[in-house]
């Protein structure tokens, strides 16, 4: 089929339980123009170039033709993940100030007894069953959980934000074909709702002492001066939406892959210290990030002997570079020991993943305790649906039958 | 052939970075011979960098540095001993105690020592330091917890920099003395000189430049202060001189090999040249004792005193001790190296000395958050961030690929002027001149350079 086809066909659902033979013939055309004239890139030495390289500019309005609807509106203007330096880096600034080093070093790490009690008690509910979804059962709750005590939103509040961050997800979804327009709108309205929650749960915390973000925010604001309202709005919306959606998918796809690959699993229950490694080949083998579709060049770029003019849609294929034969031995192999692992899971460069120390240490928590519990899982329906999302790519539910759990 | 280089006895003189690294990546690469690790220092390998940073902010402890392992390397250690010379003929090293340790083939990676104060009586006082070792970094964090009323500083290259940023830190009161304009001005230029010193003043340093410490004074063996050239005096409690590293090359001086003050020359393969200039089949070097062409840079010979240096000369010296010659591997490496202080961090790739312009290509020296481009005759030779790591990768692809100075002038985070202006560096004299090397290739193994002809 056509090179100029291929982002239909990778955002087509019908593909999504597996898009690595498009990407493979992505990776062949090098850079591939599309109908649209979007450039697709999925080799993984052009992404790394692409990903360092200064003149690639992550907000739209440096776009020929900008997505109105990726501009925010009045009163929601676009978070950092949307920006350029210096903007991006001032709020990337001030939103780790209470998150990581170099003022906060010790956050992740604190975290590490609290996740490991949410995975078990998740996992104690499920003695008395023989079948579970995975992805409601745990992959979903865990990190919603963790998300809302780092954040410091309200537990029970789920409901409400979970619709607003569903509308969201389904509103960048970039399926060539379909009328975006009403979902583009929804998606907007869900942003204000949930940028105004946000922002009325931070007023709340002024003055107040607790190690949230929310309080550090209004509290803390640091030397430089801290987010405007409208700041902590659209941060604070990015790391919610973030923090909840992606590392179900790492959990998900995980677990996916290691039933998938039984001697993976018996390894891992072996030994359980070469969870992290196996982590981070998870993270390259099915990442959940699989691209991304808000990058153009400030002028003309070559890349790989293509010439992608100034302002053209550039999209990342993460996922695709991760498969790259050119800089992964045998990368379609599943291979928990895997060394020299560079991936592309968290991305790279100035836009690399914020919360990546809290995805990495959830994802290990989590599988750890899955493989050590759970006797003899398998994969009921395989593949398992997946959620629409061809950018957030993981099943919507999984379901698991297992013999018995553990202590 | 393969197969004999894979056995045999190897001895590694230096036991830090660079020789532990060297020692695994042997034993990855299959070496199932005899592995000898010979260090002067008692401790076991540790890593250096925190002991002008964590360790003087009273963060970390001295002794609590040690570098991890990435693999069991079965050596046997004789730590605390030095070595006295080499026999190249008769293939042994010989120890301070006497012992002869005979080699198959030998890696030479001794480093280098802190240049101690000229004046030995007055290097002697209570309260002069050097800072090198972690038992240097212990004694001096030590007396900083005693609250020192002022700490002087000689030499405001990076060690000395750090050193007065952990001490303002602390909230001890320091003056800097440097030779030179500015701070850092030796490695990095005039115009990252300038932010230096604007910091080191904005953090409450005492900073003279353009002055030598002509003695230092004391009483009944304890240190009380200074004179500068300038006439002034100074009162200090604690001296630390930062006057740069010399590298232990003195103990080869009757090996025959291509040993001096400016290191150990080897081949980009980092065999060692003997005297004459004749590249050694069974002498490795790396590490900052290494003394090696770069192509990048018109062949020069570089000595680095670089953390990534030992670690990457380190890997290729053990993968050619092991492998026959079509196999070996090119240390081609583009230089980089970091620091952190007053609150920055600032990261370099490339040879920021090999240039006669830089430009400011992204951020501002105001915001103190930048990216400035060094040329040298119209191509990109190096790339110094301030805050601003995450974009030297570009950089260095621009390095490596001989990329016309200055870059183009469209990225994000632009300057509202990018003007070249003189880079203002000790100037790189004695170049040589030749056609542009650059390097391709993704892999390890398939490194290479190429020439590009130009005029």
């Amino acid at each position: 089929m056509a090179a100029d086809t291929l982002y239909r066909r990778i955002t087509d659902h019908a593909n999504r339980a597996d898009p690595y033979p498009l990407y493979a013939e992505l990776r062949e055309h090098g850079v591939a123009r599309q109908e649209d004239g979007t450039y697709l890139v999925g080799t993984y030495h052009e992404i790394a170039e692409l990903l360092h390289d200064p003149r690639i500019s992550s907000d739209q309005r440096n776009r020929t033709n900008p997505d109105e609807f990726a501009l925010g509106r009045e009163g929601m203007p676009v978070s950092f993940i949307g920006l350029d330096d210096p903007e991006h880096d001032r709020l990337r600034r001030i939103a780790m100030r209470p998150f990581g080093p170099p003022h906060t070093p010790g956050r992740v790490d604190a975290l590490t007894g609290e996740i490991a009690k949410v995975a078990e008690q998740l996992i104690d509910s499920f003695r008395d069953r023989d079948r579970i979804d995975l992805v409601d059962d745990f992959a979903y709750p865990l990190p919603v959980t963790v998300i809302c005590r780092v954040l410091g939103v309200p537990r029970e509040d789920e409901p409400r934000f979970h619709a607003w961050s569903q509308t969201i997800i389904d509103s960048f979804d970039p399926t060539p074909g379909t009328d975006p327009t009403e979902r583009r709108r929804a998606g907007l309205d869900a942003r204000s709702a949930m940028g105004e929650y946000l922002g009325d749960l931070a007023d709340h915390r002024r003055g107040r002492q607790s190690d949230d973000l929310l309080t550090a925010f209004v509290n803390d604001p640091g030397p430089e001066g801290g987010f405007t309202r409208e700041e902590l709005m659209t941060t604070s919306v990015l790391l919610l939406i973030a923090g909840h959606e992606t590392t179900v998918n790492l959990i998900t796809n995980g677990m996916l892959t290691l039933l998938r690959h039984p001697e993976a699993l018996d390894l891992l229950r072996r030994e359980p210290a070469l969870m992290p490694r196996a982590v981070e080949e998870l993270l390259r083998y099915e990442p959940p990030v699989q691209l991304l579709p808000q990058r153009s060049p400030l002028t003309d770029v070559e890349v790989a002997g293509v010439t992608v003019p100034k302002g053209s849609p550039l999209i990342l294929v993460l996922a695709s570079g991760n498969r790259d034969p050119q800089r992964f031995h045998d990368p379609d192999r599943f291979d928990p020991t895997r060394q020299d692992n560079q991936h592309f899971g968290f991305g790279s460069g100035v836009h690399s993943c914020f919360g990546a120390p809290l995805a990495r240490v959830e994802a290990q928590i989590a599988l750890t305790e899955l493989v050590r519990r759970l006797d003899a899982p398998r994969v009921v329906e395989d593949p398992p649906p997946y959620r629409r999302s061809p950018i957030l790519r993981g099943p919507r539910h999984l379901l698991v039958e297992y013999g018995g759990t553990r202590p | 052939m393969s197969a004999d280089l894979k056995n045999g006895r190897i001895v590694v003189v230096g036991a830090s970075l660079a020789g532990l690294r060297a020692a695994e990546k042997l034993r990855d690469e299959g070496f199932t011979g005899s592995l000898t690790m010979v260090g002067e220092e008692s401790q076991l390998p540790y890593d250096r960098p925190p002991l002008s940073k964590q360790v003087l902010l009273g963060r970390v402890r001295a002794e609590d540095t040690g570098l991890p392992r990435r693999r069991e390397v079965g050596a046997q250690w004789k730590l605390g001993i030095r070595a006295t010379g080499v026999d190249p003929i008769g293939k042994h090293l010989v120890l301070a105690d006497g012992e002869q340790l005979p080699y198959d083939r030998l890696l030479i990676a001794t480093g280098t020592r802190a240049r101690p104060w000229p004046n030995p009586g007055e290097g002697a006082l209570d309260g002069v330091f050097t800072l090198r070792t972690s038992d240097d970094a212990a004694r001096l964090a030590e007396r900083f917890d005693a609250g020192p009323r002022r700490v002087l500083v000689i030499g405001a290259g990076f060690t000395g920099s750090e050193i007065a940023s952990a001490c303002r830190e602390r909230g001890l009161e320091v003056t800097v003395a440097e030779r030179g304009p500015a701070p850092l001005v030796g490695a990095l230029g005039g115009a990252l000189g300038a932010l230096a010193a604007r910091l080191q003043l904005a953090h409450g340093v005492d900073l003279r430049c353009g002055v030598t410490v002509t003695a230092l004074n004391g009483r009944n063996g304890r240190l009380t202060g200074a004179e500068l050239s300038d006439g002034s005096r100074i009162e200090a409690d604690v001296a630390v001189v930062a006057l740069g590293a010399m590298r232990n090359t003195e103990w080869l001086a009757a090996s025959g090999l291509a040993a001096g003050p400016r290191g150990l020359a080897c081949d980009a393969g980092c065999r060692a040249f003997d005297m004459y200039g004749i590249v050694t089949d069974d002498v490795f070097v790396a590490g900052d004792v290494a003394r090696f062409p770069h192509p990048l840079f018109e062949y020069q010979m570089l000595s680095l005193e670089h953390w990534g240096n030992a670690v990457e000369q380190a890997e290729v010296a053990a993968h050619n001790m092991v492998n026959p010659g079509p196999l070996r591997r090119p240390h081609l490496a583009v230089p980089a190296f970091w620091s952190s202080q007053f609150g920055l961090n600032i990261k370099s790739v490339g040879v920021p000395t090999f240039s006669d312009q830089v430009v400011i290509a992204q951020g501002s020296l105001e915001e103190r958050r930048l990216v400035a481009v060094y040329g040298y005759r119209g191509r990109i030779t190096a790339a110094v961030s301030v805050n601003r790591a995450k974009w030297l990768e570009h950089y260095q692809r621009l390095i490596e690929t001989a990329a016309p100075f200055p870059p183009e002038p469209a990225a994000v985070d632009q300057p509202a002027s990018s003007t070249p202006v003189p880079s203002d560096v000790p100037d790189p004299k004695l170049l040589s001149h030749g056609p542009t090397v650059a390097l391709t290739g993704h892999q390890p193994d398939r490194r290479l350079t190429l020439m590009r002809w130009s005029g």
